[in-house]
C-alpha cells in the first residue's frame, strides 16, 4: 500500500479515510462487548439487574442513527470517490501536485490477456510486446482491454485498481505512474492452470528511456500479423518477454471481436447482420456475405 | 516455456473423450492413483468406511438405522442427521484448508511446491464448494429443522416426507462431490465455477459436471426443504402465537426460507443454463455465437448474495435466543430485531453487483451498489447493539455458548468493517480478488456463521440429548477455533493489502514467507478447534450420565424448553397455548403445572423410505450424466420420476399414538405445559 501512481495513492487514502469513519462506531462496539460483558458477569452480585427491561425509545433512536449518520457520511464520500476514480473517466490530475497538461495525449496501451500470458499493443508507436509494459512517468495511461479466452483481470498495484478483461468486450483503465521504476502487473482473476504465473513487469521511463525502449522493440526482427497472433495466442505458461516490431492493421479490431482467425466473422458484423434481420427472411440479401471480411459491409 | 498439454489440461487429459455405449466416459484411467496423496486418502478413506460398516453389522444395528433413522420422518431425527453430515464434511473440507495454507507457506517460503496447480485448483474449489453447500448450508438446515417446530409448539413439519426427501437429496450431492475426489476430477474454476472458464471450451474434464450435478441435485433439496419450513411457521404455530409473539430464531427461520425459495430457484436455473452450455451445445454463456459469460456472474450473484445471508441470518436467531438466556434478560429491541431481519432479507437482493465493481460498470451503477452494500451494515449494527442492550443490567452466565457469543461480537464487528471497506468500489479496484476479500469473508462466515453452529450445538444439546456437552473440551475448542481464526487471517488482511491476489499456488517472491508460515499456524490451531471438538462429542457422550441435565437446564425462555430433554417424538402431548413473546418464561413466571390428564391419540407421520430410494436413483442419474452413460442416467431418471409417482399412492402415510402410550410418557414427564 505504498503505491507510486497518483490514482493507486487516492484509492489507499480513500481506504484509510473510510477504515476512520467506521472506527467510530466500531471501536465504541468493541469496547462494550468487552465493558458489558466484565461488568454484568453473573458473580457481580451488586450491579443492576433488571430483567425485564427491553426498550427504551432513545436508545433506539441512537442504535438506528449512528451507524445510519456514519453510512450517509461514507456514502457521499463514496459516490464522490467512486465517480473521481472512475477507471473509465480520462484523469484529472497527474498527481496531488501537477495539473493535467491539456496538451498532453494519454498513452495509448492496447491490452491482451491469453492463456497465459499478455499482449501489449501501442497504436501510436505500432510496437507490441509480450509480458512487459513501459509507460513514461507522469504521462497518464489510458488502457484498452479485451481477452481471447477466459476472465481476466488486469493489476498494477503500484499504478491503479484492477479492471477484468474479457473475451469479446472492452474495457477500459486509466492511470498514471509518477516516479521511475519497475513495477510489478499480474493476472488477479483466477484463469486456470498458468494464473500464478502471469505476471509481467511495467516500466515507468522518462522521455528518453521510453523512446531507447520503443527504439529496442523496433529492432526485432518479428512483426505481429493475424497469423503471428493465433501462433502467439496458443496457451503457454511462463513466457519470455517478447518484442513486435510492427502490428498489422486493425489487428485490435479483430482481437476484440474474436475474428483473427480466417473464416471467422466478426462479432460487430455478426451483430450488424442480426440488427437488419439475422439468418430468418428478412436478413436474407446477407446471407452471401463474405465472412470475416469487412467490405462486404459496404453494401449496405 | 513450461511443458503446457499436461499443465494445461491436468490430469484431465487422461480421461478420455471417447465415449463407450455402455461405460461412457468411464475407464481404468480416471482414478488419480498416481497421485501419493489422493491414494494415501482413498485408502484412509477405504479403511474408515469398512471399520464404521464392519461395526454397525457387527452391532447389528443396520435394521435400527433403517427404520430409526433413514427413514424416518420425525423433524428432530433429520435435524440431527443434517447435523451429523455437515460434522463430517467439515472434516473433509477443513482437510483441504489445510493442505492449502500448508502449501502456500512452502510454496511462498520457495522451500516446495508439493501441489501442482491443477491439483491445488481442484482443492481450493472444492474447499469453498464444500464449505458452503454441505457444511454451512447443512449445518443451519439442521438447527432450522430441530429447533424451529419446537418452538412454535409444532409436532412436526409441514410435509415430513419432504422434509426427510430434501435431507436425501443433499446427501446425494454430497456422494457425488466425494466421489470426484477418487473417480475422476472435482473443477478447478473456482467455487462459482465461472465460465468462460467453467465452459466446455476451457474445462473439458468431469470436474465440472461433478460440480453441476451435484449442486443442481442438493438445490433441488435445499428448496424443497425452504417451502417446508416456511409453510410450518405460517401454519402450524401454536395458538396465542402471533407474528410478534414468534420467538426470535424462528422469526430468522422464516425470513432465510423465504431467501432460499426466492433465491435457490435462481442458482437451479442458472446452473442449469450452464449444463445446457456443456451438454446440449448452447451458448448461454461462451465466448462465441452470442453468448455472455457476464449473464453468468451477474445471476450467480443474485443467487450468491442472498445466500450469505442464507447462512448468517439463522446464526444471527441463534445469538438472540442465547443473549437472553444467559444474561437472565428479556431480548432487548425484540421489534427492531425482527424489522432488521426484514430488512436486510430485502435489501440482500439489491446488493449482488458488489462482487464485480471491477467488471467495468460504470461509475454511477457501482456507487449504487456500493451504497446499498453499506445501508446493510445499519439493521446489522442495530442487531449489534440489541444483543449489547441485552447484556446491559444483565446476569451474565458465561457458559460455552455465551463465550461464543463474545468471540463472535468482537470477530464479526471486525469482519463486518472490512466488508464496508469492500462495499467503496474504488477500494474494491485494489483489494478485490486479494487475500484481503478471502480474509473478510472467512471473518464473518468463521467468525459469524461457524462462532454461531459452535453457541448453537453447545446450546440445544442438552435439549437434544439430555446432557451437556463437556465444558473442558469445549473451552479447547473454542479457544483453538477462536485463536486459530485470528492468527490464520490477519495476516491475510495483511498480504491482501501488500496486494497479493487469492487463488495463488507459485511465488516468484519470498519475501511473503513469513505472512503465510504464520496463517499456516493458525490453521494448525484452527484444528485443534476441530480435533477438540469431535473429542467434545466423544467424551460427553462417554460421560453422559454425569453430565445428565434436566429439561430446562439453562434457564430458557422459549417453548422448546417446555417439553423434556430429549423431547418424546411427538414433541408435544397437548399444543401448548402461548400469551406472550417468551412463551416458557411466562409460563413459569406464572407457575403453570404439567397437564397429568385429558390426553388424546396423537396423529403422526409414519416412516417412509421414498426419500432415500428416489435420492438414491438421482445419485444415479447424476453420476451417470457426469460420465456420459445416457443409459443408466435415463433409467435413473425414470426410475426417480416412478417412484415419486408410486409414493403419491401410498395412502398408509399416518397413525394415531394409542391414548396408553401418550399417558405412559407424559406421566413420567416432568414437564410443566399450559394446555390449550
Amino acid at each position: 500500500m505504498n503505491p507510486v501512481g497518483d490514482v493507486a495513492s487516492q484509492q489507499a487514502d480513500l481506504i484509510i479515510y473510510a477504515t476512520v469513519l467506521m472506527l467510530i462506531v466500531i471501536v465504541p462496539v468493541i469496547a462494550l462487548t468487552v465493558f458489558f460483558a466484565m461488568r454484568y458477569r453473573a458473580s457481580e452480585k451488586e450491579r443492576t439487574y433488571e430483567p425485564e427491561w427491553d426498550h427504551s425509545v432513545s436508545l433506539e433512536i441512537v442504535i438506528w442513527s449512528v451507524p445510519l449518520a456514519i453510512i450517509i457520511m461514507l456514502a457521499g464520500l463514496t459516490w464522490v470517490a467512486t465517480h473521481r476514480l472512475d477507471p473509465y473517466a480520462d484523469l484529472t490530475r497527474i498527481s496531488a501536485t501537477q495539473p493535467i497538461d491539456e496538451n498532453v495525449t494519454p498513452l495509448q496501451v492496447q491490452v491482451v490477456a491469453m492463456d497465459w500470458k499478455w499482449l501489449f499493443i501501442y497504436p501510436e508507436y505500432n510496437i507490441a510486446t509480450v509480458n512487459e509494459m513501459a509507460t513514461i512517468v507522469d504521462r497518464p495511461v489510458e488502457l484498452k482491454l479485451t481477452a481471447t479466452t477466459v476472465m481476466n483481470a488486469f493489476y498494477v498495484p503500484d499504478m491503479v485498481g484492477m479492471i477484468y478483461a474479457m473475451a469479446g468486450m472492452e474495457t477500459e483503465l486509466n492511470g498514471v505512474l509518477n516516479s521511475e521504476g519497475t513495477y510489478e502487473g499480474f493476472a488477479s482473476h483466477y484463469n486456470g492452470a498458468g494464473f500464478s504465473k502471469m505476471r509481467f513487469d511495467v516500466q515507468a521511463l522518462d522521455e528518453a528511456g521510453f523512446a531507447a525502449w520503443v527504439a529496442d522493440a523496433q529492432s526485432v526482427p518479428q512483426d505481429l500479423t493475424r497469423a503471428t497472433f493465433e501462433q502467439l495466442e496458443q496457451p503457454s505458461i511462463d513466457d519470455d518477454v517478447a518484442y513486435y516490431a510492427s502490428v498489422e492493421d486493425g489487428l485490435w479490431r479483430r482481437i476484440v471481436n474474436m475474428c483473427v482467425g480466417e473464416d471467422t466473422m466478426c462479432m460487430d458484423e455478426m451483430m450488424m447482420i442480426d440488427a437488419m434481420g439475422g439468418g430468418g427472411l428478412e436478413g436474407m440479401p446477407d446471407a452471401g456475405m463474405d465472412h470475416g471480411d469487412n467490405a462486404a459491409m459496404t453494401g449496405h | 516455456m513450461a511443458d503446457v498439454t499436461n499443465a494445461v489440461a491436468g490430469h484431465s487429459a487422461e480421461i478420455t473423450n471417447q465415449v463407450h455405449w455402455f461405460w461412457g466416459k468411464l475407464s481404468w484411467d480416471i482414478f488419480p492413483f498416481y497421485d501419493p496423496l489422493i491414494l494415501g486418502t482413498f485408502i484412509v478413506t477405504i479403511l474408515l468406511g469398512v471399520s464404521v460398516v464392519g461395526f454397525v453389522t457387527y452391532k447389528r444395528l443396520w435394521g435400527y438405522l433403517w427404520t430409526e433413522w433413514f427413514t424416518s420422518v420425525d423433524h428432530k431425527k433429520i435435524g440431527i442427521m443434517y447435523m451429523i453430515l455437515a460434522t463430517v464434511m467439515l472434516i473433509r473440507g477443513f482437510s483441504d484448508a489445510i493442505l492449502m495454507r500448508i502449501h502456500q507457506a512452502l510454496a511462498s517460503a520457495g522451500i516446495l511446491e508439493f501441489l501442482p496447480a491443477y491439483h491445488y485448483d481442484q482443492v481450493f474449489t472444492a474447499h469453498g464448494v464444500i464449505m458452503i453447500f454441505f457444511v454451512a448450508m447443512p449445518f443451519i438446515t439442521g438447527f432450522m429443522n430441530y429447533i424451529m417446530p419446537l418452538q412454535i409448539g409444532a409436532r412436526d413439519v409441514a410435509f415430513p416426507f419432504l422434509n426427510n426427501f430434501s435431507f436425501w437429496l443433499t446427501f446425494s450431492g454430497v456422494v457425488l462431490i466425494m466421489l470426484s475426489l477418487f473417480v475422476g476430477e472435482f473443477a478447478a474454476t473456482g467455487w462459482l465455477a465461472f465460465p468462460p472458464l467453467s465452459g466446455l471450451e476451457f474445462s473439458p474434464g468431469v470436474g465440472v459436471d461433478y460440480y453441476l450435478w451435484s449442486l443442481n441435485i442438493a438445490g433441488i433439496g435445499t428448496t424443497l426443504s425452504g417451502i417446508n419450513l416456511i409453510v410450518t411457521i405460517v401454519k402450524m404455530r401454536a395458538p396465542g402465537m402471533t407474528w410478534m409473539k414468534m420467538p426470535i430464531f424462528t422469526w430468522s427461520t422464516l425470513v432465510t426460507n423465504v431467501l432460499i425459495v426466492a433465491s435457490f430457484p435462481v442458482l437451479t436455473a442458472t446452473l442449469a443454463l450452464l449444463t445446457a452450455d456443456r451438454y446440449l451445445g448452447t451458448h448461454f454463456f461462451t465466448n462465441d455465437s452470442g453468448g455472455n459469460a457476464m449473464m453468468y456472474i451477474n445471476l450467480i450473484w443474485i443467487w450468491g448474495h442472498p445466500e450469505v445471508y442464507i447462512l448468517i441470518l439463522p446464526v444471527f436467531g441463534i445469538f438472540s435466543e442465547i443473549v437472553p438466556t444467559f444474561t437472565r434478560k428479556r431480548l432487548f429491541g425484540y421489534t427492531s430485531m425482527v424489522y432488521a431481519l426484514c430488512v436486510i432479507t430485502i435489501l440482500s437482493y439489491l446488493v449482488w453487483l458488489h462482487h464485480f465493481f471491477t467488471m467495468g460498470a460504470g461509475a454511477d451503477v457501482n456507487s449504487f451498489f456500493g451504497i446499498t452494500t453499506m445501508i446493510i451494515s445499519i439493521p446489522t449494527g442495530a442487531k449489534l447493539f440489541n444483543w449489547l442492550f441485552t447484556m446491559y443490567k444483565g446476569r451474565i452466565h458465561f457458559e460455552l455458548p455465551m463465550m461464543w457469543v463474545i468471540a463472535f461480537m468482537i470477530t464479526f464487528t471486525i469482519g463486518g468493517m472490512t466488508g464496508v471497506l469492500l462495499a467503496v468500489p474504488p477500494a474494491d479496484y485494489v483489494l478485490h480478488n486479494s487475500l484481503f476479500l478471502v480474509a473478510h469473508f472467512h471473518n464473518v462466515i468463521i467468525g459469524g456463521v461457524i462462532f454461531g453452529i459452535f453457541a448453537g450445538i453447545n446450546y440445544w444439546w442438552p435439549k437434544a440429548f439430555g446432557f451437556y456437552l463437556d465444558t473442558f473440551w469445549g473451552k479447547v475448542s473454542f479457544y483453538g477455533w477462536v485463536g486459530g481464526f485470528w492468527v490464520a487471517f490477519m495476516p491475510l488482511y495483511i498480504l491482501g493489502l501488500m496486494g497479493v491476489t487469492r487463488r495463488l499456488s507459485q511465488f516468484e517472491d519470498t519475501s511473503y514467507a513469513p505472512l503465510f508460515a504464520i496463517a499456516a499456524v493458525g490453521v494448525f490451531m484452527i484444528a485443534l478447534g476441530v480435533v477438540a471438538f469431535v473429542v467434545q462429542i466423544a467424551v460427553s457422550i462417554k460421560n453422559r450420565e454425569a453430565l445428565a441435565c434436566g429439561n430446562d437446564p439453562w434457564e430458557g425462555r422459549t417453548l422448546e424448553w417446555s417439553t423434556t430433554s430429549p423431547p418424546p417424538y411427538y414433541n408435544f402431548a397437548l399444543t401448548p397455548r402461548v400469551y406472550a413473546l417468551d412463551a416458557w418464561q411466562h409460563m413459569k413466571e406464572n407457575g403453570a403445572k404439567a397437564p397429568t390428564s385429558g390426553f388424546v391419540p396423537i396423529h403422526m407421520p409414519k416412516p417412509t423410505a421414498s426419500g432415500l430410494v428416489i435420492s438414491g436413483f438421482m445419485t444415479v442419474m447424476g453420476f451417470a450424466m457426469i460420465w456420459h452413460i445416457w443409459w443408466l442416467a435415463a433409467l435413473g431418471f425414470i426410475a426417480s420420476v416412478a417412484w415419486g409417482i408410486a409414493h403419491t399412492f401410498n395412502y398408509d402415510r399416518d397413525y394415531h399414538v394409542p391414548l396408553d402410550e401418550v399417558t405412559a410418557i407424559e406421566t413420567g414427564r416432568p414437564v410443566a405445559v399450559l394446555a390449550e
